[in-house]
């Protein structure tokens, strides 16, 4: 059994415009250990995804079925005291988006760990302060700095720290959104050394939520690639980036300069991601899609397997895609 | 005056006529302290953001800076446009010393120097249709009298950068177009006025992966096509190697080494350059690893280390790096680097 199991979630947000389905039945599992990362484009719903998980999505939007299950516990159900209890930070803990500014300006960055420890644990002060820090130590900065406030660190440390405040509980799952995204790439590369080491060391599950496919390449062992709220492709990282079936994966994945490899044109896809207050009928791809056809404009293929590995992917055109033809040769 | 074979990867340009020529550009910003810090020393401190950058750009060449955020490129790319007025150094455009220039010959010449910035959802008066935020500066310089004399080079130039037709774009406000449709209009405004040089500061970097090929396949177009000269700032070596025909790599305010893209990124000298290019992630889950990357992070441009910059960072740093700063040299013909091991 999968340690997370969400089951066809489904997230809309109500707006004065309408309902936008944000997330609209995915389903994907994380294994005890593993790493999951979700890739797509801003408005894609990777975002949502993960807020609904953690129950932490703004008042407009909800949860409008679906199932999101803890080693077989059904965590959307419980009500939101044990919620916040038994689950948010001992199990299942978030490094946010622009964790830079996630910290708080006017306490010191050893309080705010403690705080987090204090809060969720029955442990005595002394304790969460020698826990405190024993993490910051865990990721690299002196614990002699824990009275210092934030601004008196730089970015690359404020992000440390905040992964130390996520490591604070114990979880099984850490939920990283975009964790490196405001950083230089120098640091970046730092900060996801660190992730991977931690990861190891503490044997912990990780979500990684990014737009940048080189980075689900370096840290992860499986990809959900998303797009218009659904997952188009689902698989372990070296099947979909060695041989991707979705005519938005492979485009994505062209779109990426390698600059290790010998210099090869970058394509870009024509048109943009849906708007997801009024979505493309069908595919949702397809008003981008060069291998669009009758089928795709009417009917949304299914998420369906094309690899005994469980390789999965959502499009009808699947067995058009011979491996090797370039689709995307403007 | 350098002469430099550019070897780009999309072929020599055939005219190498230098239109733009830098000389030890330097932009310092003086510190703002209170009275107490002011009683305490005379000296005013400040912020050495460009310190004495030297490089020139060939009629229709795309020259890249590459550097982490606070190493002084976006600082460097207004100051040559003298949207800040430099502290000191040379910045000649066309054989016009650029300094020398009162505001009304300054606004004349910049129909010729143009700018695109990094964030296409602030960079547009939201209030202004494509129509409008094209003709102004055709307005401004007084190329057309009114807003219906500019409607030939509207078309064209929104044709120019694939948006088409352009009958149906012109009438839409920035909200209704997605990042990359803006960032196309962003670059018609600076198209509009027939420019030789553009800046283009962070381009992309906002923009969705799926459209940024385009962005950039728009810009080479351009600049093959008309030989407009392109001064493309990032921090991402990984798209400046696809577009650009030579790099400038800079670090605290200094060009640390400078050189062909492909003779660069391949056999990188300076310490700073290496680790850049290890640090870039390959979209590759076959080939793992994180590079070795330098320690710690970029230093206050308030107080650089003594002697070379890099030097509390470096691995190979001797005791003279920590005293003497060296200077940017000629290795071969094409590149230079300021690295005294390297």
């Amino acid at each position: 059994m999968a340690l997370l199991e969400v089951k066809d979630l489904k997230v809309y947000y109500k707006t004065l415009r309408g309902c936008v389905k944000a997330v609209d039945s995915v389903s994907l599992n994380i294994e005890k250990g593993r790493a999951l990362g979700i890739a797509g484009e801003s408005g894609c719903g990777k975002t949502s995804m993960a807020m609904a998980i953690l129950r932490l999505l703004p008042v407009n939007g909800k949860v409008y079925g679906g199932l999101v299950m803890l080693d077989g516990v059904d965590i959307l159900s419980m009500d939101d005291e044990e919620f916040r209890e038994s689950v948010r930070w001992k199990r299942i803990s978030m490094i946010s988006q622009g964790a830079m500014n996630a910290l708080n300006p006017v306490h010191t960055v050893g309080e705010q760990i403690i705080e987090a420890i204090l809060t969720h644990e029955d442990v005595t002060r002394s304790e969460a302060v020698r826990r405190g820090n024993d993490l910051l130590e865990m990721v690299g900065i002196h614990p002699g700095r824990s009275k210092d406030y934030p601004h008196e660190f730089s970015g690359g440390m404020k992000q440390r720290i905040v992964i130390a405040m996520a490591l604070s509980c114990n979880p099984d799952i850490v939920i990283a959104d975009e964790p490196t995204t405001a950083l230089d790439v120098m640091v970046q590369s730092q900060i996801l050394k660190a992730i991977g080491d931690l990861r190891n060391a503490l044997d912990l599950s990780l979500m990684l939520i990014t737009h940048d496919l080189s980075i689900i390449a370096q840290t992860c062992d499986d990809i959900a690639v998303m797009y218009g709220g659904k997952i188009i492709e689902y698989g372990s990282v070296v099947n979909v980036y060695g041989n991707p079936k979705h005519p938005y994966s492979i485009g994505l994945l062209k779109s990426f300069p390698n600059i290790k490899a010998e210099k090869a044109p970058i394509i870009s896809m024509p048109g943009s991601p849906p708007d997801l207050l009024s979505p493309p009928a069908g595919c949702k791809f397809h008003p981008r899609c060069p291998l669009a056809k009758g089928i795709c404009l009417e009917k949304e293929p299914e998420l369906a397997k094309v690899h005994p590995d469980n390789h999965r992917v959502a499009c009808h055109n699947t067995d058009m895609l011979k491996k090797g033809t370039d689709i995307w040769n403007q | 005056m350098e002469s430099i074979e550019i070897i780009g990867g999309r072929g020599t340009i055939g005219c190498k006529k230098v239109i733009l020529e830098v000389e030890n550009l330097t932009k310092h910003f003086p510190l703002r302290r209170g009275i107490k810090g002011k009683l305490a020393s005379n000296s005013t401190s400040t912020v050495k953001a460009v310190d004495g950058v030297s490089f020139s750009i060939m009629k229709g060449e795309f020259f890249g800076v590459v550097g982490e955020s606070g190493c002084g490129k976006t600082t460097m790319g207004r100051t040559i446009l003298r949207l800040l007025e430099p502290t000191k150094g040379k910045i000649v455009f066309k054989n016009t010393d650029l300094i020398a220039l009162n505001t009304g010959q300054l606004k004349k010449i910049r129909t010729k120097m143009q700018i695109i910035y990094q964030d296409p959802y602030e960079s547009m008066n939201p209030r202004l249709d494509v129509y409008r935020i094209i003709s102004e500066p055709l307005r401004v310089q007084r190329i057309v009298k009114n807003l219906h004399d500019a409607f030939p080079y509207i078309k064209e130039v929104l044709e120019d950068v694939n948006m088409v037709p352009p009958e149906k774009y012109m009438t839409r406000y920035p909200y209704e177009l997605s990042g990359g449709e803006r960032q196309r209009v962003a670059i018609a405004r600076a198209l509009v006025l027939k420019p030789d040089f553009i800046v283009a500061d962070e381009p992309v970097s906002m923009l969705d992966v799926s459209t940024r090929g385009g962005i950039l396949n728009l810009m080479l177009k351009l600049s093959r096509e008309r030989g407009v000269a392109f001064l493309y700032i990032t921090h991402d070596l990984a798209t400046a190697r696809h577009v650009c025909h030579r790099i400038a790599v800079m670090y605290l305010g200094k060009i640390v080494e400078k050189g062909p893209t492909d003779d660069l990124v391949k056999h990188p000298l300076h310490p700073y350059t290496k680790a850049l290019i290890e640090a870039v992630l390959v979209p590759d889950p076959k080939k793992r690893g994180f590079g070795e990357v330098l320690k710690g992070e970029i230093p206050s441009p308030i107080y650089p280390p003594s002697g070379c910059r890099l030097h509390p960072r470096c691995p190979i740093a001797r005791d003279i790096c920590k005293e003497v700063e060296p200077k940017l040299m000629p290795v071969d013909n094409n590149r230079m680097v300021a690295c005294y091991f390297a």
